[in-house]
This record gives C-alpha cells, sequence and structure tokens, in this order.
C-alpha cells in the first residue's frame, strides 16, 4: 500500500484537499493533506480504525496572520508500515474554535491545553482545558499568536542589564580568526 | 550498692574517644567507597568540617518540642549504646557503665534512638519525613527481628545477660569466639547488621535520591549537626556490641580500632557490590533469608 | 490564586465551622532579619572556614544548566573532593545554583527554595542567562537579571559554562566565603521590600506568603 493508494481510497469517502508529499524520493512515507474542519473527526475515526493509524503523534498550531487562520496540524502515525500522515485544518483566527478529539486519542487533551493557552484556540469540551497549562497568571493575549510582541513585552516587563552586545555570528568569527581578511571575505 | 564515681568520666572519655574514631572511620568508609567508583573522594577530615558547618549556622527553625527532642533522643540512644557496653574487655577505665542485665538495655538504646527519631520528624509536617519514618520503621524493625533472635541465642547458649560476661567466656583464643561456637547466630546477626547500618543495599529510607532524603527532610543547623554527631557514634556503638557478642571483644583500643573497622567494612562491602533494595523487598529479604537462620540458632542452642 | 489557598469556611469532624485562611494560618510571615556573624571574629573566621570548605548544594537545576552538575559527581570531575556535596532539601543546603534561564514560573519555585535555606547562604548564577538573559533576551517568560530578585555571589559566564568553569567557580565562591563576604542572606533580609517588589512585577499570581519559612 502507498501513500497515494491510500490517498486515493480515503478521497472517494471525504473532501480532502491536494496530496502534499513531503519526502519526495525514497520511502514516499510523510504526507499532509487538508480536510475541512467539519469532516475532521469522521476522517480520523476512519483512518484510526480501518486504516491503521494508531498514533496521534502530536497536534500542533501555525498562525497565519496574513490570511487571518490557524492552521492546526494533526500527524498520525501508522506503526504496521511506519507512515506519517498529517491533517491539516484550516479554521478562523478570530474566535478560534475547534471540536476536541479527546475521546480519540486522551493524549489529545494535553496537546489541546497547550493550544488555548499558547493560541488561544478553544475546545470546548476537553478536558481541565480551562485550566492554566504551563504560563502562571499570564495577563496578555496568548503568547505564541503571531500579534503578540515578544520583544516589546520582554523589554517592559523585565529589567534588563545594561551592556548587551550582539554579534553577528559570521562577521564576529571571521574578524576573530582571521582579522587580517578584507571584510567581504576574498 | 556501691559505684564507683571515677567511672563515669571514664566512660565520657570512651565516648570522646569513638566520636573521634567514628568520624575519621566513616570519612574513610566513604573514601574507599568512592574508590571503588574511582572517585577520589572526600578529605579525610571532611566530616569535622560538616559538622562545624552546621552548628555555626545563624538561623534555625523549630516546628516544636518534639522536633528538638527528635535529634537528642537519637543522639542519646547511641551514647547510652555506647555507655552501658564494655568497649576494652578487662580494662578499668573503659568498661563503661556495664552491669548484669545490660544486653537487655542495649536492645533497647537500639531501637530508641529510631522511635525518637520519628517521633521528631513527625512533627516537622513535612509529608516526605512522615513516609521516611514508616518506610524506615519498617526495614529497621524487620532488621532487628533476626538480631534479637541471635541475641537470645547468644544469651542462652552462655546462660548470661551480661555482654562482660560473655566477652570473658570469649577469650581462649578465636576458637572460642562466638563466630565459631553458635556461627548460626552470628550469620542471622550479620545478615541483620546489613540492614541497621544505613548503608546500601539498605539505605533506601535516607538515600538523597529517594524520597528526598526521608526522616531528616526538615533538619537542619544544629540538630542536623547532632544528628551527624549520632549517625557517627551509632555505627561504632553498634559495632562494639556485635564486637562483643560475637568476635571476642577486645582487650586494647587498637585490637578495638582493627575489629570495629573489619566489621564495618562488612557492610560498606556488601554496599559498594549490590544495588538498592526497595523496602518491600528488603523486608522479604530479611524474612526469608536471616530470621530462619536467627530461629534456627535458638533452636540448636 | 488556587482554590485550597482561599480564605473559606470549613466544617471540622466535630461539626463546629470554622474561618481558614491557609496563608496567613499556615505559614508564618515575619520578614527575615538580619543575622550578625559571631561575635569573636576568630570564632567566625573558623566558621567562615568550615563554610568555604563544606558547600552543600541544593539540588535544584532551574535549566539546561542542571546538566553540567551531573558530571560534577561523577568520576572524571568529582567535586566531593572539595568538599562540594549535592542535598536534596532546602533545608540542609548552603548553596543555590540558578543552573541557566529562570522562567517567571521557575523563579517563584526558586524564590520559596532559596528563604527556606539558613542562614548564611549563597546563589550562583550559572550561564549568561542569569546574567542578562543570554539567548533568551526577548523571551517573554524569562527573567533577564537574577540579582533583581535574589542576591547573587558569583556568576559563572559562559552558554553553558563547562564543569571547570563550575569547578574554578566554586573555588573563587569559597575565597568570598572565606573573606567573610558571602553575605547575601543579610543582603536580602536588609532589602527585604525592594527584592520582593521586584519579584511581585514579574510574578502576576503570588500565591504564597511573602516570605516561606
Amino acid at each position: 500500500m502507498t501513500m497515494r493508494e491510500l490517498y486515493d481510497r480515503t478521497k472517494a469517502l471525504f473532501p480532502l484537499g491536494e496530496l502534499i508529499e513531503q519526502r519526495s524520493g525514497g520511502n514516499n512515507d510523510l504526507v499532509f493533506v487538508t480536510v475541512p474542519a467539519a469532516h475532521l473527526r469522521a476522517t480520523i475515526l476512519h483512518l484510526r480504525d480501518k486504516e491503521g493509524f494508531s498514533h496521534l503523534v502530536l497536534l500542533t498550531a501555525v498562525d497565519w496572520l496574513e490570511e487571518g487562520q490557524f492552521q492546526l496540524t494533526y500527524l498520525l502515525n501508522n506503526r504496521q508500515q511506519a507512515y506519517d500522515l498529517g491533517l491539516r485544518v484550516m479554521i478562523s483566527r478570530d474566535s478560534a474554535t475547534m471540536e476536541s478529539i479527546h475521546d480519540v486519542w486522551p493524549t489529545a487533551a494535553t496537546y489541546q491545553r497547550e493550544l488555548r493557552e499558547m493560541f488561544g484556540i478553544d475546545f470546548p469540551g476537553s478536558p481541565r482545558i480551562e485550566e492554566e497549562f504551563i504560563l502562571e497568571g499570564w495577563n496578555d493575549i496568548p503568547p505564541y499568536r503571531r500579534d503578540f510582541d515578544t520583544l516589546k513585552y520582554a523589554q517592559e516587563k523585565f529589567s534588563e542589564r545594561p551592556g548587551r552586545k550582539t554579534h553577528d555570528p559570521e562577521t564576529h568569527m571571521r574578524q576573530q580568526l582571521y582579522p587580517d581578511m578584507s571584510p567581504t571575505g576574498k | 550498692m556501691d559505684f564507683d564515681w571515677m567511672k563515669i568520666p571514664y566512660a565520657f572519655l570512651t565516648v570522646f574517644i569513638v566520636v573521634n574514631y567514628g568520624f575519621l572511620m566513616t570519612a574513610l568508609i566513604q573514601k574507599i567507597g568512592a574508590r571503588v567508583g574511582r572517585r577520589y573522594g572526600i578529605p579525610i577530615w571532611q566530616n569535622y568540617l560538616d559538622m562545624i558547618k552546621n552548628y555555626g549556622l545563624r538561623s534555625s527553625i523549630t516546628h516544636g518540642a518534639m522536633f528538638y527532642l527528635g535529634p537528642v533522643f537519637r543522639l542519646s540512644g547511641g551514647v547510652g549504646l555506647l555507655l552501658f557496653v564494655p568497649s576494652i574487655y578487662g580494662s578499668y577505665m573503659f568498661s563503661n557503665l556495664s552491669f548484669a542485665g545490660d544486653l537487655i538495655l542495649a536492645l533497647y538504646f537500639v531501637f530508641f534512638g529510631t522511635l525518637g527519631m520519628a517521633l521528631g520528624a513527625a512533627e516537622s509536617g513535612h509529608p516526605h519525613a512522615a513516609i521516611g519514618i514508616t518506610r524506615g520503621l519498617s526495614q529497621v524493625s524487620m532488621a532487628e527481628l533476626p538480631f534479637g533472635l541471635a541475641v537470645f541465642s547468644v544469651a542462652l547458649q552462655y546462660q548470661t545477660l551480661s555482654v562482660t560476661d560473655i566477652v570473658a567466656a570469649q577469650q581462649g583464643g578465636m576458637l572460642t569466639w562466638t563466630l565459631f561456637t553458635n556461627p548460626l547466630a552470628v550469620s542471622a546477626a550479620m545478615l541483620s547488621f546489613l540492614g541497621s547500618m544505613m548503608r546500601p543495599p539498605f539505605d533506601v529510607v535516607i538515600a538523597p535520591q529517594e524520597i528526598p532524603i526521608g526522616p531528616p527532610t526538615e533538619y537542619h543547623s544544629s540538630y542536623l549537626a547532632l544528628m551527624q554527631t549520632n549517625r557517627v557514634i551509632f555505627p561504632v556503638a553498634k559495632i562494639v556490641i556485635y564486637m562483643n557478642l560475637f568476635f571476642g571483644g577486645a582487650t586494647s583500643w587498637p585490637e578495638f580500632f582493627l575489629k570495629v573497622f573489619l566489621i564495618y567494612m562488612w557492610s560498606a562491602f556488601v554496599g559498594v557490590v549490590f544495588p538498592r533494595f526497595r523496602v518491600e523487598q528488603s523486608i522479604r529479604w530479611f524474612l526469608v533469608w536471616a530470621v530462619p537462620l536467627g530461629v534456627l540458632s535458638i533452636m540448636v542452642v | 490564586m488556587k482554590p485550597e489557598l482561599m480564605k473559606r469556611m470549613v466544617k471540622g469532624p466535630d461539626g463546629v465551622e470554622f474561618e481558614v485562611e491557609p496563608l496567613r494560618d499556615y505559614f508564618c510571615e515575619v520578614p527575615p532579619t538580619v543575622m550578625p556573624a559571631a561575635y569573636i571574629k576568630i570564632v567566625e573566621d573558623l566558621f567562615n572556614w568550615a563554610r568555604a570548605e563544606s558547600i552543600w548544594i541544593l539540588g535544584f537545576g532551574t535549566g539546561c544548566g542542571a546538566i553540567e552538575m551531573r558530571p560534577l559527581m561523577t568520576p572524571r570531575f568529582d567535586a566531593y573532593r572539595y568538599g562540594v556535596q549535592w542535598r536534596p532539601t532546602p533545608r540542609q543546603a548552603n548553596l543555590f545554583i540558578i543552573s541557566g534561564y529562570l522562567s517567571t514560573k521557575t523563579l517563584k519555585r526558586a524564590i520559596r527554595a532559596y528563604e527556606q535555606m539558613q542562614n548564611p547562604k549563597y546563589v550562583i548564577g550559572l550561564g549568561s542567562c542569569t546574567i542578562n538573559g543570554g539567548m533568551y533576551w526577548d523571551s517573554y517568560n524569562t527573567i533577564k537579571r537574577l540579582d533583581d530578585y535574589l542576591p547573587v555571589d558569583l556568576y559563572i559566564a559562559g552558554c553553558m559554562p563547562r564543569p571547570e568553569a563550575l569547578l574554578a567557580g566554586f573555588m573563587d565562591l569559597k575565597k568570598i566565603i572565606r573573606a567573610g563576604k558571602g553575605e547575601g542572606a543579610n543582603q536580602y533580609a536588609e532589602n527585604f521590600a525592594w527584592y520582593k517588589e521586584n519579584q511581585k512585577r514579574v510574578i502576576h499570581d503570588w500565591d504564597m506568603p511573602d516570605y516561606n519559612w
């Protein structure tokens, strides 16, 4: 069974997006597919029960600020065949809410707590979703959102020691090791 | 009853000698253990420094009266054990405060310190301390069982409860030692010895990597220093009993030092070779291996 | 703040209701005091010498630098020969090594652990993260200047410093203690209000007493 066959079979059942092969050539064992949010649960259950994707490797998010969307990535693994399949779900950035899959894989609950704290994506019904995950007493917008200005926040909140210098590693090391060389490296 | 008051300063002299010997010997044993692990090990005077430092700490916090008394009980357990057992046989100066029934008292003192410690540590209110006590007491009780059996066996064998008399009976050369006249009791007691020395494989109770350090979790500064002092007296005092009961006692200080060191080495030797037991494993181990030996030794006698 | 730390009414086993305010009832809130040195100089010198030669470290790794302390216990570096030992409880430790970056969440625990240690106590900041933030200079969750929050005796620079650097740091700390300059605990007690103000500025959910004995 190749990933292409799997994709064709699944596509007949669910409205999947285009197949993106991450490792072309050789063993083509990591692919990504876009799924509409409404069909995610059905697709995941099908893949888990019928196609042997028994393991949730990770659940993470990407902030597409310009498009106004969050991309959720559910990476599934088929242990028998050593295949990885990533399901991408695009959801709207404002009022970001997604269906919880903690009943499919209990580990998902932890990922969902993290996503809620770091990105502000809500998963209604997920266990302990309201509790703080790793940040204690956070009072700003979720820190992994791209419109959160980390540098500004750090400068305002944490006192700095004066005298900090930043070197570009390449020019700095060249000056240290080959001081006679011209700055362009010729 | 006439009591020789001069015995008291002499007994304190014994304690003084034993404390210093204990400091140096435990450091030496630690060094030997480190060398087995190819480390250089602590300096031989490290124990003195640790103790001075702990006495020199400026602040200390108490959790109540029993918290104070815990280390005090423990220390008195060690010192008491030492005081009521003759350390040098035949010497007037160092026969200490031994009397006719001192064996029973010694057995009591062996346990006394642990009990005091349990009360003190429990008062600290730290959950780790409470868990440590439970584990420690169950292990020590189990380790003491074979020793108690062995002691009764020896007492039956010599028909006396006086340590001095038992030592006197063993003075006819090496073959009259209990080690050879009653090997079963000695082997049961030596297995129990491993358990009460708080060295591997039976040190899970106070091991720093386990439930942090067990009973002394909350102890610090001078309390801890007191306990450190006891930790050097108590093994020596305990070994003195073993030496008197099973290995012919000692007639001079050099013989005393050598025998104590060798008996301690037995525990250190086992400790560096074998990994740590969990508490329930060690209890099972004592029940399976040491207790039957003790029972057997009583039956044979 | 956690619900078990809130002020609330509790019904005892005998049926009597009473009010519990955990932060006030279960903890002693007396601020630290300055503890003077021994009156006689020679005694204090003896104590300082013993303190320098018997450094007990709190086994609390806050960041990646904790991995640099493990080799010190093993045969290759063997810090025990310098009288350096690791203790698992803050009550028995004298030296607190902040090993690398310190997130605000860990800072809370570090403060608690530091305050439970006994006077005199020392703090070493390990790695550039504790000095000026290091590679976490723009992080939303990592403090950049350790000495704003705890009195630091010594910094060991590097990212990460190797175990040899740590050993050299211990030697320098010994000199500081021998000279009687390791008075971080008293400094903390003197400037207690300032330290608390700094700490509370970065720790938003302050759910512990102001001073943890």
